[in-house]
């Protein structure tokens, strides 16, 4: 695909997911405590952010890399089953 | 286009999607064993549960044209009980020999604990033990990629293991090149949220090719998309692919690495079938 075949194809769907985060951003302001924008998923979300401004190809894999668990050895201990879509190194090392 | 979706989790689908599947042009299904969302109580659980999706599964399916396989292990999330995972794991070889039943899978790791290690350890061996292909589950979000990486470590450790044989499912931006690199066949799971959409999966078989690779809806209890398959298909048309590429994805490349399990037939009435053969 060209380009302008991509831009036309897609800039739409990435308008309005860059509004969805902008909007989730401005209701966690309207929430009733801080809990929300001190959310450690917050900050990381916001720190992987910075990579839209990139002029490198890969920021899909870097962003990836910015939320993933950067140990390398197994847990011993298990303390939840879930998974949060950032990793909270306090919970890991 | 007709297709297989190689990892589908049809014990928690309707019969209306099982429809609507087969009006898409699905004509495989692959079921991997799964957590049920809940803990089991005890090992004679996973026998019923063994049953249910090698048997009522497949007459399901049968009854709107589609094929059905399974997979059978206790999944990396209760197989964090070592005791549980254990007992299960010996319940598993008198299944293996059921005609649709081809391999061991979904295993791999969760929360990537050493219990979880230790218990996919056992299913490789066990998988080694019987001569079977092995489906693997890879963790979700932020465990994913040390999760990857721990797997592959463990199957390259173990000289048994051909990678030619072992399908390493859900991999994503940051992990399918370790996945293809060790010569591993590499699963794209289409998730509307949490894994690979559609695009962002085209945009990986534009970036890495379409050998040793595979996509699923691994369609399953919770926020997923039955339908994942022929949106992916949809999805690389809008691009202009060529219907070659697109089919080799969606039922070639399923039909090359499931043809190493003999039990495994090509769904009758396709047109290419008789050209499909051998593993890339």
């Amino acid at each position: 695909m060209s380009g302008s075949d991509i831009v036309d194809r897609y800039f739409l769907e990435a308008r309005s997911r860059l509004l969805d985060i902008a909007a989730f951003l401005d209701r966690l302001d309207r929430s009733s405590d801080s809990a929300g924008p001190e959310d450690y998923r917050v900050g990381a979300l916001l720190a992987a952010a910075r990579e839209l401004h990139s002029k490198d190809f890969g920021r899909a894999k870097r962003i990836q890399n910015l939320l993933s668990d950067t140990t390398t050895e197994p847990i011993e201990t298990l303390t939840g089953n879930g998974a949060f879509g950032a990793w909270r190194q306090s919970e890991n090392v | 286009m007709q297709y297989i979706d190689m990892h589908a989790h049809m014990i928690s689908r309707t019969t209306d999607d099982y429809r609507a599947m087969a009006m898409t042009g699905c004509v495989a299904i692959t079921e991997p064993a799964f957590w049920a969302g809940w803990d089991r109580s005890t090992p004679e659980c996973f026998e019923d549960y063994f049953r249910q999706i090698t048997d009522f599964e497949a007459a399901r399916a049968a009854d709107v044209g589609i094929r059905h396989y399974a997979w059978l292990c206790i999944n990396p999330k209760e197989g964090h009980d070592r005791t549980m995972a254990k007992e299960v794991i010996a319940r598993i070889p008198k299944f293996l020999d059921h005609p649709t039943v081809l391999g061991v899978g979904e295993i791999g790791l969760n929360k990537n604990t050493t219990n979880e290690l230790a218990t996919f350890r056992d299913h490789v061996n066990l998988a080694m033990e019987h001569d079977q292909l092995i489906l693997i589950h890879t963790p979700h979000l932020e465990d994913k990629k040390k999760g990857t990486r721990l797997i592959i470590d463990a199957l390259l450790a173990d000289s048994r293991v051909d990678p030619r044989r072992v399908l390493i499912d859900h991999t994503e931006e940051h992990t399918i090149e370790m996945v293809l690199d060790a010569g591993f066949w590499a699963g794209l799971t289409l998730y509307p949220v949490t894994k690979a959409t559609p695009a962002r999966a085209a945009d990986l078989v534009e970036q890495f090719g379409p050998q040793r690779m595979v996509v699923s809806s691994a369609c399953d209890w919770g926020d997923s998309a039955p339908m994942g398959v022929p949106t992916f298909v949809l999805e690389m048309r809008q691009r202009g692919h060529d219907e070659s590429l697109i089919h080799r994805i969606v039922f070639e490349n399923p039909t090359s690495f499931l043809s190493q399990c003999p039990k495994f037939e090509i769904p009758l009435g396709q047109e290419s079938a008789g050209a499909i053969t051998g593993v890339d």
